[in-house]
Parts: structure tokens; sequence; C-alpha cells
């Protein structure tokens, strides 16, 4: 006899002892003494949410009911793990390069950080989980009563109400002190991670220890008990073989969009080549918890009395043979189940009703109200985080108790599923098709959620709860083809299978077309490629386009330092000066440095400035480091001579480096500020040189590598003498040192020499041209002109990356001035590094890139302000867009 | 098997050269490309010593070094940091956050491998 | 700056096989489905019909041969870190 009291003792001790864990585990975590913590095999067992009570004591039921078909939902997850090559691995990635926090983060992120899709994909999610919530409460409280009435005692419906409320009352606290006890920026939550691990072993051990008992115990062994299923009144095979297709594949898809999973696997992910081991240790753990699946039924249909529930076979078969030990563990397994599941569920839809609804509406009212500061963002997150946390778990409960409990709720498992699975196509078109758009998002996941909200989701209240009966037989407003049961008048399917079948296609099907017809913002584009291309992009590669220091990370350091009202003042200060009120400031070179000041009032100007420097990157050197790296290159032209084979390649090198180092040497004696930020650019390339120069001259290797290797010191001499170049360039320009020779010629031959001297012809580039606008004539030094043209068109030749890319000139006059616009189809410039980059390289994130890019720009600029003219970037075109301006009629020059 | 060495560095001809110069040298080298993860990786591993760009993207090769050295685990992990700006100050920054060698770009692959060795006996 | 290598015709040896292993991987889910659907052939009621036993067993084998293989695979599939994977072909 289990006394119903000892259980209740049990049940809270246990909890006591995952409290004690998760407190030891963020402790741990927080000291850095973590490593036990982001094993794999921790990893492996998070994964395990996935088998919530449902599984736990539903698919003894669903065995008992419907035979071998309650395989399918672990067959499903089983393939999507073993092929984690293909679709895991690539999401995991770009959930770490994109630092992604929910599904609903990555939908919209991928779509150009669509707040949209961020609220239709958070909706999705809540709808298809509160039921879930609320099947989970419902098992815990059958079973605490299944102990009650062994003692005699019969629950009523205020006794299953107060158990429910009890357990979600408990689990919402325990969410809020381990889901938001720190706002992570990887939103990971160790204590939480470690608590489920626990309870995966728990529930394994629980069901495994039934499963033997039941088999051993009371079956006679492995063959016995064969034979049992052979005999036993039990139709093993009777479904639809569409049943059998579409619930491996709802499955497959639940498994990776559902937001809890997304969580575990995504999110809390600590380290990519966990993946390899859950690839297959997840799968093993879903097979020990099937194996005694089917003997647990049978043996229970045997033993157990007619009409007795199977869904609690786990509980009651032990119970009814008196085995009270068991049976408590069972229910702890039990327990354990639904516990993990709604903790992780809930933090999982909290992370994103409060990061796509609530702070975004909370943004929304502040700025009408005032309109000057981000606030406190911190505590309003958390805040936000915790109510949406007792918020879900409300939802839940009153779903519970609306729905009173029963098989309804049971069957809404597959359906919760289905809903879930809604936002696969976006997810799938997201991260392997650049094609897939915004509109075409949204347009497929409404498609999808109303589609599933009319033929599964509804109906799942049963005829007459909230679709009238009539409109089951007949159709709304009696059209006939609109039925729920049986769209386009096409009856006759399983239900679920209809419903599965007719959401997705359809989705599928809108979210393909619509990405065929619309086209995708620069921004969107951007993301999208570097959705796609992930494992290009994070071997390096960087985009070129993205300032080191953000204003927010700028913001954070800034507020440590000086408090928060202080660092606040400042930023909004900083706003309005910029005439963006409201907003946080660019992090301009200008801003940058009063920042420092304003910090150095604090800590002291080098502390100030050593910060500073690491958010930004760039640093000062002073010119005697600059001779030290003219030194050095020398000696790397000595390296070189001294290559004993002479290939093509190294003759090439030599001589690059040859000319790089008089022009190095000829730079040092202009002592010019900008030339500060050069050392980094010039050494990088001077490292590869350098090192690839000894490892040829020591010898030994293939011919292969051999040529590889000079292969590199070419590449990088090139990119180091282009560098030298333009520095000198710029560093004439900018000393006023440079004799411009005005003359005057026709614009639209000017343009051919640029266009003959871009360097096209490696390159498809289609240029589309105004003959008439540009038979006009033109006074200034044409050879700078035509200078910064041929910049702006090999720009977009390299940049440009559209599939036919294609840059149009258009000529136009306005305020006395010649407008000369180069427009190209590619993905634009993001609008806050639009200024950045006229800037000298160091602006810009990507070093690897500078050298190509980093000072034509600065150089047009400074040709343009030369010839009384400027360059600018053009706003609100979809390309990347440059508009040269050149006054009609040249002044004498001033200086 | 030789010792590993972790490799923190986002220039992809610089990663191949130090790549190739401490693996012909019997050592086991792990690369890793972005700041942010950086620590992550560490901890995964555990490498027996750490190479170090101080420019990385994401995060700074500093704060990097700062938190290993404020984690129980990896506080004894030798460092070598590498920097491409070479200025005394970053110098003194490394070597007082903890950093056991400093080394500029472009360096000397046998002052490398040396350094490497030296290291790995001490 | 550094334009990016035109990967090679032909591979080595080493990363030819690479790439297969990742083939293969992509291949392991595919195969499982396969095997999974030959059920749907089973006989519902005959004298063909595999016994229920049969049927449990069937599953379960196929289960345990994809986690072998998937075991042995994520042993030899490139460490996904290294930038040899996907950049350089």
């Amino acid at each position: 006899m289990v006394s119903f009291n000892i259980l209740i003792l049990v049940s809270l001790s246990y909890v006591a002892v995952l409290f004690w864990v998760a407190f030891l585990a963020e402790r741990r975590a927080a000291t850095g003494r973590a490593n036990w913590l982001r094993s794999p095999v921790i990893y492996t067992l998070s994964l395990s949410i996935y088998c919530t009570a449902w599984t736990f004591y539903g698919a003894v039921g669903y065995a008992a009911r419907s035979g071998l078909e309650f395989v399918t939902i672990y067959l499903g997850p089983t393939l999507v793990m073993v092929g984690w090559w293909w679709v895991l691995r690539r999401l995991v990635r770009i959930g770490r390069a994109q630092r992604i926090t929910s599904i609903a983060d990555l939908i919209s992120s991928r779509f150009g950080k669509s707040r949209l899709l961020g609220v239709i994909v958070t909706l999705i999610a809540v709808v298809a989980a509160t039921p879930y919530i609320a099947l989970q409460i419902q098992s815990v409280t059958l079973s605490l009563a299944v102990f009650a009435e062994h003692e005699g005692a019969f629950w009523t419906d205020g006794d299953f109400a107060r158990a429910a409320m009890w357990f979600a009352g408990g689990l919402a606290v325990f969410t809020i002190l381990f889901g938001t006890r720190n706002l992570d920026a990887n939103e990971r939550h160790h204590g939480i991670v470690m608590a489920i691990a626990v309870e995966a072993v728990v529930k394994l051990f629980a069901l495994v220890a039934v499963g033997v008992f039941v088999v051993w115990g009371l079956g006679g062994g492995a063959a016995q008990m064969m034979a049992r299923i052979d005999a036993a009144n039990l139709d093993l095979w009777d479904q639809s073989g569409s049943r059998w297709v579409g619930l491996i594949f709802v499955s497959a898809a639940a498994f990776i969009c559902l937001p809890r999973m997304f969580q575990v696997m995504v999110v809390e992910n600590d380290d990519e080549s966990h993946l390899r081991v859950a690839s297959w240790a997840f799968p093993a753990y879903l097979l020990a918890m099937s194996l005694f699946v089917v003997p647990i039924a049978v043996m229970g249909l045997e033993l157990m009395p007619a009409g007795s529930n199977p869904d609690l076979f786990v509980l009651t078969l032990p119970l009814s043979q008196g085995a009270n030990g068991l049976a408590m563990l069972s229910f702890l397994g039990g327990f354990s189940s639904a516990t993990s599941m709604v903790i992780v569920a809930t933090i999982a839809l909290a992370t994103m009703v409060s990061n796509h609804i609530v702070v975004p509406l909370w943004f929304a009212l502040q700025d009408d109200q005032q309109g000057a500061l981000p606030g406190d963002v911190r505590q309003l997150t958390l805040l936000a985080r915790r109510l949406s946390i007792a918020g879900v778990l409300a939802l839940g409960f009153i779903y519970y108790r609306l729905s009173g409990g029963g098989t309804a709720l049971a069957a809404i498992g597959l359906i919760s599923f289905a809903g879930s699975a809604q936002v696969l196509p976006a997810l799938i078109g997201g991260i392997f098709w650049r094609g897939a758009t915004r509109p075409a998002a949204a347009a497929g996941l409404l498609t999808g959620l109303v589609v599933w909200l009319w033929t599964m989701f509804l109906p799942s209240f049963g005829p007459g709860a909230v679709i009238p009966a009539a409109v089951f037989a007949d159709g709304p407003f009696g059209i006939g083809w609109l039925r729920p049961e049986a769209l386009f008048g096409i009856g006759g399917i399983d239900p679920l299978v209809h419903g599965i079948l007719w959401s997705m296609l359809l989705n599928a099907v809108v979210f393909v077309g619509v990405s065929l017809v619309t086209f995708p913002s620069p921004l969107e584009r951007l993301q999208g490629a570097q959705f796609v291309n992930v494992f290009d992009h994070s071997a390096g590669t960087r985009t070129w386009s993205r300032p080191v220091a953000d204003a927010e990370d700028l913001l954070l350091m800034s507020q440590r330092i000086i408090g928060r009202t202080e660092a606040q003042r400042i930023f909004a200060r900083e706003a309005a000066r910029q005439g963006t009120p409201g907003r946080l400031p660019k992090a301009t070179p200008d801003f940058i440095a009063r920042l420092e000041r304003e910090l150095g009032g604090s800590v002291g100007a080098a502390t100030a400035h050593a910060m500073i420097g690491q958010l930004t990157g760039g640093s000062g050197v002073s010119v005697e480091d600059l001779i030290a790296v003219a030194d050095e290159a020398a000696q790397i032209l000595e390296y070189s001579n001294r290559l004993e084979a002479k290939s093509a390649e190294q003759e090439a090198t030599a001589r690059a480096l040859r000319d790089a180092n008089a022009k190095l040497t000829a730079l040092s004696i202009q002592k010019d500020a900008f030339l500060s930020q050069i050392s980094h650019e010039l050494r990088t390339p001077m490292t590869s040189i350098r090192s690839f120069s000894e490892i040829l001259r020591d010898g030994g290797l293939s011919a292969e590598d051999h040529s590889r290797y000079a292969g590199i010191i070419l590449d990088e001499s090139i990119r180091l003498s282009r560098l030298l170049d333009d520095l000198l360039d710029l560093s004439v320009l900018e000393n006023g040192q440079v004799v411009l020779r005005p003359q005057t010629g026709r614009l639209s031959a000017l343009l051919d020499r640029a266009i003959a001297a871009a360097g096209l012809h490696e390159r498809n580039l289609t240029i589309l041209r105004d003959r008439d606008a540009e038979d006009i004539e033109i006074t200034a030094d044409l050879d700078r002109l035509v200078q910064v043209f041929i910049n702006l068109i090999s720009n977009a030749a390299k940049y440009c990356d559209a599939k036919n890319p294609a840059l149009t000139i258009r000529i136009s006059r306005a305020k006395g001035q010649h407008r000369i616009d180069f427009l190209d189809n590619g993905i634009g410039i993001a609008a806050q590094n639009q200024e950045l980059i006229f800037e000298k390289f160091s602006r810009l994130a990507d070093e690897s890139k500078a050298g190509g890019a980093g000072l034509g720009l600065a150089i047009c600029r400074e040709i343009m302000r030369r010839l009384q003219g400027d360059i600018i970037y053009l706003r609100g075109t979809s390309g990347t867009a440059f508009r040269v301006t050149l006054p009609m009629v040249s002044e004498p020059v001033a200086s | 098997m030789g010792k590993r060495v972790l490799l923190i560095e986002d220039e992809p001809n610089i990663i191949e050269a130090i790549g190739f110069i401490l693996s012909r040298d019997g050592w086991t080298v792990y690369t890793h490309q972005d700041g942010h993860t950086a620590m992550a990786k560490v901890l995964a591993l555990p490498p027996d010593m750490i190479i170090l760009d101080v420019m990385l993207p994401g995060r700074s090769g500093f704060e990097i070094l700062r938190e290993l050295r404020s984690t129980d685990v990896t506080k004894d992990i030798p460092v070598m940091m590498l920097t491409a700006r070479g200025q005394e100050k970053d110098r003194d920054l490394a070597l007082r956050l903890g950093a056991n060698h400093f080394m500029t770009k472009p360096f000397s692959n046998s002052d490398v491998r040396d350094y490497v060795r030296a290291m790995m006996d001490a | 700056m550094k334009p990016p290598a035109k990967p090679p015709v032909f591979l080595e040896r080493a990363s030819y096989r690479q790439r297969r292993l990742g083939d293969a991987g992509r291949f392991l889910p595919v195969l499982g489905a396969v095997l999974w659907l030959i059920p749907l052939l089973w006989a519902s009621d005959g004298p063909e019909t595999p016994s229920k036993a049969g049927m449990v067993t069937y599953i379960f084998v196929i289960w345990l041969v994809l986690i072998g293989l998937a075991a042995v695979l994520s042993r030899l599939l490139p460490d996904t870190d290294q930038p040899s994977d996907d950049t350089r072909r």
C-alpha cells in the first residue's frame, strides 16, 4: 500500500533534489567549472524532453488502441537525428553564428529581421503548445488520482483542479527561478538543462524498470513474451498506410520545429560536436523508451480488468500486482516527463513572447510618450520573460480546465505536432534557398495556420463545440468544398492525414509561389546569403558591412563604467546631435572619440582608450612602428629572394615585394595621421608571405603543396601592394600635393575609358547606359574623374552578388550640378554602414577584405572634393548606389 | 599523437601557416576562428596550449584571455598572444592579463616553433 | 581581398573520401525511411502476414541498424569546426 501522503512527500523531495541539481549546475557554470555540464551526454539527455508524459503514459495506451502506430512518433525524430549532417548541423551552425534565441527569432532574422514573422511564429507556437502543456498537467493529476483511488479516495473535480493548480504554480516558480536568473546573451540555462538531464535518466530508468518487471516478472521471459504478443487480442497493424507515412513525417517535422526542441537542440547547444554523439545516442534513447511499450500494453490488456484506462497501465499494472515501490518509481518517471517538457516549453515560449511581442510593444508605447531613452532594457526583458512564463502556464491551466480533461485532450498531441510543423516550409526554405522571401514566409505560415485551425484544431473540440455540426456536414454557408474534414470535396481520408496533407501542402505551395513572384529587401538578401551559405561564412569571411563597434556594445560598456543614467544621457545627447532622437546613435568616429573622452573622465584616459580600442578594434600606431614594418618588408624580400626554386609565381612575388618595399619606405616619410591605422592591414598579408616563404625555403614539400603555398604568397603580395598603392594615392590627395589639370571632354567618352580600364573581361557585368544623356561636356581633371568612375565600376563588378549583375549609369542635372548615378542590382549596403564606407578601412569589421574595399571610396571622396563635387551613397534603392556630383561650371581651384 | 594546440585566429592563410609549422613539429593543431565562441571551444577540448590572436571577429583576444585566466579549468593553460599591432602597451596588457608570451606578426616560423616547444616543456 | 581559390576538378584521395562520407550521412535517413515504409507492403490479413512478434522485431532491428550506422558515421565524418570541411573542397 502506498500512502498518498508518502507519495506527496516523495514527489516534493524529488523536486527539492531537482532544485539542488539546478542550483549546483548554475553555480558551477558561473565559476567556470562547467566542463562536465557541457558534455555530449548531457546534450543528448536534454533532447529527451521530446518524450513527454504523452510518451511515458500515452505510448502504452496508444499501442493498446492502435498497435504499432505509436512507434511512428519516435521513428520520425530518429530519421532526423541520423540525418543530422543534412539539416540539424546547419541549423545549429546558423543558431550559433547568428546568436538565435528561439525558432521565431530564426525565422524573423532570416527574413530580414521581420517583426511580423516573429509575431506569427510566436502565435503558432503558443496556440500549438498550450493544449500540449494542458496534456502534461492532466497526466500528472490523473496519475495522482490513481494513487488516491488506490487508497480508497475518489477524487472530485475540485481535487483535480487543486492538484493542477499546485502543479502549474510550482512549475512557474521553478521556471522563473532558473529560467530567468540572468539574461545571458546566449540564452543558455545550465541549471535547467542539468535538471532535465537528471529527469531524462529517471524517466528512462522508470519505464525500463516497469518493462523488465512486466517481461521477466509477469510475462515469464523474452521468449514467452513474444508468444504472448502473437496471441494477444490486439491488432498491431491495422492503420492505413497514409497514417503510417503521415505520422512519421509530422513527428519528424515537429521534432525540428517544436519550440522546446529548438530550445534544447539549437539554443542550449554548447558545442556543435555534441550533435555528433547525439546523432546515434538519442535514437538509442528513443528505442529504449519504446522497447517495452508493446509488452506492457499486451500484459495490461491481459491482466487488467476490462474497461481500465490503458493510458495508465504503466502505473496501474505494478500497483495491481502489489509492486508499490515500482509504482512509485513509475509515478516519478511520469512526473519527470511532464515537468521537464513543461519547463523547457515554457522557457522557449516565454522567450518568444517577450522578445517578439511584449518588448517591441513596450518600446512602441514608450516612443509615443517621450521618445527619449531606451530605458533599462535588462530589467524590462527579465520582467517580460517572467510574466510570459506565468502567462503560458496559466494558459495551459485554463485550457486544461475548459477542455475538462478526458480523451479529447489526449487526441490533441498529434494535432499540436501538426500545428508546430507549419513552420517547417519557412524554416527549411530559409536555410537552404536564398530565393525565399519575407512576404512568402508570412503568407505560407498564415495559410498553414488557417488550414490547420480549420481542419484540425477547431474540429478537435468535436462537432458542435466550436464549429457547428451543420458546417461539418455541408461546409460553411453551405459551401461544400470547404467542409473541415473534406476540403475541396475530397473526403474519406483519415481526418488527421487530411489535415496534415492540406495544411502542409498549401503552406508549402503558397510559400514557394509567393517567393517566386516577390522581391526581397536588401537586408533580407544579406541575411538569406548568410543563412544559406553558413558553412562558407563561418570559415572567416564575415560581411564587410558591419562596423566593429555596435552602438549597443558601446552603450553596455559605458553603463558598466559610468553607470546607467549617465551613459544613457550621453547616448541620448549624441542621438539628438545626429538627428535621430529616441534611437541609438551611430558609432561614428567622432562619437567614439567623444565617448572615449567622457569615459576617460571616470576611469582614466588609458583605460578608456584600451576599452574602446577593444570594441572598435582599431588603435593608434606610431610612425616608428611603421618604419619597423618597412624593415620587416625588407626582410621578407630577402627571404623570398633566397627561394630555391624559381617558379614564375615566385618571380612575381619577389617583384611585388620589391615594389612594396619601395613604396612603404616612401610612405613612412609621409607622417600623416591616418597612417597610424594601417599597421594591422599591412602586417596581416606580410605574416602569410613571410611564413610561407620560410616554409618553401625549408623544402620537403610535395609539388602540389609547393605550388599552392607559392600561390598564397602571390595572392597576399598582390593584396599588400594594392593596399600600398591606395595608401600612397590617398596620402598625396589628402596632403593637397596633387596638381589638378583641368581639361574638357565628353562624359560619354570618359565613361567609355573607365569601362575599358575597369578590368571587366573576367566578370560578367552588364552596363546599362543612356548615350543621349551622356552627351555633355565636362571640365575638370578628367584623369582623376575617370579614376573615380573606374573605382565605382570595378567595385560593382567585384561586390555585386546578383545572379546577373548589372550596373545602371544614370545622368541628370540639378542645382547647377551634373549628377552621375551608379546603381547596381546587388544586395546594397546596410543603412548604418552607408556613411562608414567612405572612411578609411579601420571602421569596417572585415579585415580580410579591407585591402580591396577599404580605401577606394575614401580616395574617390577625396578626389571629388578636390574637384569641387562630391560622392555620396544614394539611399532608398535596393542595390548599391553611388551618386557623383560635379559643378557644371568649374570655379578656379581655391588653393 | 602530440599534445594539443588550439589556434584562435581568423585569417585563413595564417591559420594554414601556423597549422603547417606546428603539425610538422608533431603537435595536434585545432583551429577556431570566432571570438564569441572561442571560450566554448577551449572548454570543449581543452587544449594543452592556446595561441590567441588579438583582433578577432566578435570578441577581442584580450577579453578571451581575461576569461581564460579567471576560469578554473583554463587558468593554467599556457597562452601565446599574437598581434599585428605590435605596440608596447598591447604587450603590457597581454602580459598583465596573464599571457605567457607575446608575439608580433609577421613572425619567424622557427620562433613560433621554439616558443611552443618551450612553453609546453615548462 | 584574397580571391577565392577555384576548387580543383579532382580532389585528393582523403578529401574525396570525406565528401563521400558526407553523402553517406545524407543518405542514411533516406535508407531508414525506405526500410520503415516496407511494412506498408505487408498484407494486412492472410497467410502471408508476418507474425505480430515478427512485425515488432522488424521495426526494432532496423532501428538498431540505423543507430549503429549513425554511430560509425559520426566518428568518421570530418570535424565541422575545421575549415577543411566545406570551404576547401
